[in-house]
């Protein structure tokens, strides 16, 4: 039975009740973090276990904490990045619906161990159904003495804010959150300075992602030694992994890392396979930015050996023949799939959630919503593709932060993989806008 | 930021205006500012949409300038800064929404209000919006209505959703 650190109890029936949590061992770490141990051995063994953020940047949890500035008299602040709004993603949707003391123990706990008084989750606004339960379970914490002043009689003050955002996909951006927090438009910022030296209010801030935030009590409890050995090398623990398109059975999926990329999508345990009299034809990883790899590349590496879940092997081999796992958004294609018209799709969510205050983000990302919408709908030119990869190319690493990277990165690498549809597009446009026209020329499906 | 309705002046109702300075109370001194996207919330939610009046009010009540409020409103895509329909039917068009049969449906759904994009129908029940990604990939298509979340469509179910909201 592999590991569950996240989703072990969320099917217990009322396991979003305090009383519920509390019986199936919850906040036993709140318990031994405040009473027995001390900030420092806290980041201590959240660094031990090597726990990579979980929002899709992959960067090392307890590294980030140790960068937190600790200025004499200036508050510190903890954020939960709750933005998830990249396309393919939901599992923190999942998580916070379902089990939402498990997110509010790991702030407890973090918060605790970064010294911070008042914390944040910042929610995405469309979400306001889970901001009530959220709400609800901190009323709750809160009325049993795990919240607000004096917990549990240890002296520690926390008090913790849901925010709801307002529908942008930019304020998943950590500064841009930050903005947005403060009541602005959530345009990011300019790094350095860096959140964990001047954050909230111009105070040192560590933003993290849900799902690394949840995985803080389970630390705790069992020691960073416990989460690192499972897993494979630095892809350390659990992780959870929103599955949708084409397979059998689309959801949310808890996986111990390394879990061959083949057997995740077609074990029953998991999605269960491709759905029935259908074959695979494309990958996206790990939520809408990341390179889209054709079947074959998917489930090999290009020395043969098996692709796995894991940070390093889905990016083996740099765009060129790999991916990235990112947020864990796993997006499966069959052959029935356009990708013309799925990356046009992607390039419309991208300009459309621009936040446009970088000029080759904000013009890029209509450019090549644009070239991609002529040639989906039989208005391509012959040069269009060269001026797909140009624009992607000039977009890329120009920005203030990596939406433009995020931007350009389906684009390039579906140029990268399936050129040949984007030409047939071109060279065929009365075929090609036939309703549910798609290239079937010699892609490899498997 | 025109609008059609008559203008009126915007207040809080009492138990919303106490829920507002709970919610500026939230955030440190001289910080209030931050409760400006969850206010707007509020309002929307006793108007039915974002008006101008209401943004003003929520500029006198946290104290900053209106055209503050106005840059934010309209920088998010959930604020409705004209008016809206009963009912307000946010719509998902993203990528995996799509591979589940998303713009088919959504077709359904345009031809059975018998309005586009963006329009309200003409008893005023229905508003139709297009959203990106709501965070619900593994059951799409979806769209929203306030806070409910509707998953897995189809043509049939977006019947039955509709007629049940018409009656």
């Amino acid at each position: 039975m592999a590991t569950k650190i996240l989703t072990e109890h969320i099917n217990v029936p009322g396991i979003e009740t305090f009383d519920v949590y509390r019986k199936q061992g919850g906040y036993t770490a709140v318990e031994k973090a405040l009473k027995t141990m001390t900030p420092e051995a806290i980041v201590e063994e959240v660094k031990k276990a090597g726990v990579r953020g979980r929002g899709g940047a992959g960067f090392p949890m307890g590294m980030k904490w140790s960068f937190l500035a600790k200025p004499e008299g200036v508050p510190r602040y903890l954020v939960c990045n709750a933005d998830e709004s990249e396309p393919g993603t939901f599992k923190d949707h999942y998580l916070m619906k379902h089990i939402p003391h498990l997110l509010i123990e790991g702030m407890i706990v973090s918060s605790f161990a970064l010294g911070a008084n008042k914390s944040f989750i910042y929610v995405r606004g469309e979400l306001m159904y889970v901001i009530r339960i959220l709400e609800k379970a901190i009323a709750e914490a809160k009325a049993k003495g795990f919240l607000g002043k004096n917990i549990l009689g240890t002296g520690y003050d926390l008090e913790l804010v849901v925010q709801p955002g307002g529908g942008a996909y930019i304020c998943g951006e950590e500064t841009a959150l930050l903005e947005s927090l403060e009541g602005k438009r959530g345009n990011p910022r300019n790094k350095p300075p860096f959140p964990a030296v001047k954050g909230l209010y111009q105070c040192p801030t560590v933003v993290n992602n849900v799902e690394s935030i949840a995985t803080a009590a389970w630390i705790v409890n069992n020691g960073g030694d416990a989460y690192a050995a499972i897993g494979i090398g630095r892809s350390t623990g659990t992780k959870l992994i929103s599955a949708s398109g084409h397979i059998n059975k689309p959801g949310v999926y808890e996986i111990e890392l390394g879990v061959p990329v083949e057997d995740f999508i077609y074990a029953d345990e998991w999605c269960g396979g491709i759905r029935p009299g259908h074959k695979f034809k494309a990958l996206v990883a790990g939520g809408s930015s990341v390179p889209i790899l054709p079947a074959n590349l998917a489930l090999t590496l290009a020395n043969g050996d098996k692709r796995l879940m894991t940070y390093e092997s889905l990016s083996d081999g740099g765009f060129a023949t790999g991916t990235m796992l990112g947020s864990g958004g796993f997006i499966v294609f069959d052959e029935t799939s356009c990708i013309v018209r799925n990356t046009w799709n992607f390039s419309r969510f991208y300009h459309h959630e621009s936040c446009g205050q970088c000029s080759p983000c904000r013009e890029g990302t209509g450019w090549m919503e644009k070239v991609l919408h002529r040639i989906e709908y039989g208005h391509g030119h012959q040069q269009d593709i060269d001026l797909l990869v140009d624009v992607a190319k000039k977009i890329e690493g120009n920005t203030i932060c990596p939406l433009g990277d995020a931007a350009a990165w389906p684009v390039a690498s579906a140029i990268r993989h399936f050129r040949d549809e984007f030409q047939w597009h071109i060279d065929n446009p009365s075929e090609a806008t036939q309703p549910g026209a798609v290239y079937r020329g010699d892609m490899a499906l498997v | 930021m025109s609008t059609t309705v008559e203008n009126k002046p915007v207040v809080f109702t009492p138990e919303r205006l106490t829920k507002a300075q709970e919610i500026i109370a939230n955030y440190p001194e001289g910080r209030q500012k931050s409760a400006l996207l969850p206010l707007l919330h509020l309002l929307q939610e006793q108007e039915g949409w974002t008006s101008p009046e209401g943004m003003d009010y929520v500029a006198r009540l946290l104290g900053i300038q209106p055209i503050e409020v106005y840059e934010v409103a309209t920088f998010y895509t959930m604020y409705h800064i004209d008016p809206v329909g009963k009912h307000v039917i946010e719509y998902c068009r993203t990528g995996p929404c799509c591979l589940m049969g998303g713009e088919e449906v959504y077709a359904h759904l345009k031809q059975r209000l018998g309005i586009d994009t963006g329009q309200t129908t003409v008893d005023g029940q229905f508003t139709l919006k297009e959203v990106e990604c709501l965070a619900a990939c593994g059951m799409g298509p979806v769209f929203q209505i306030r806070e409910k979340y509707y998953m897995n469509l189809t043509n049939e179910r977006v019947d039955e959703i509709i007629d049940e909201l018409s009656k």
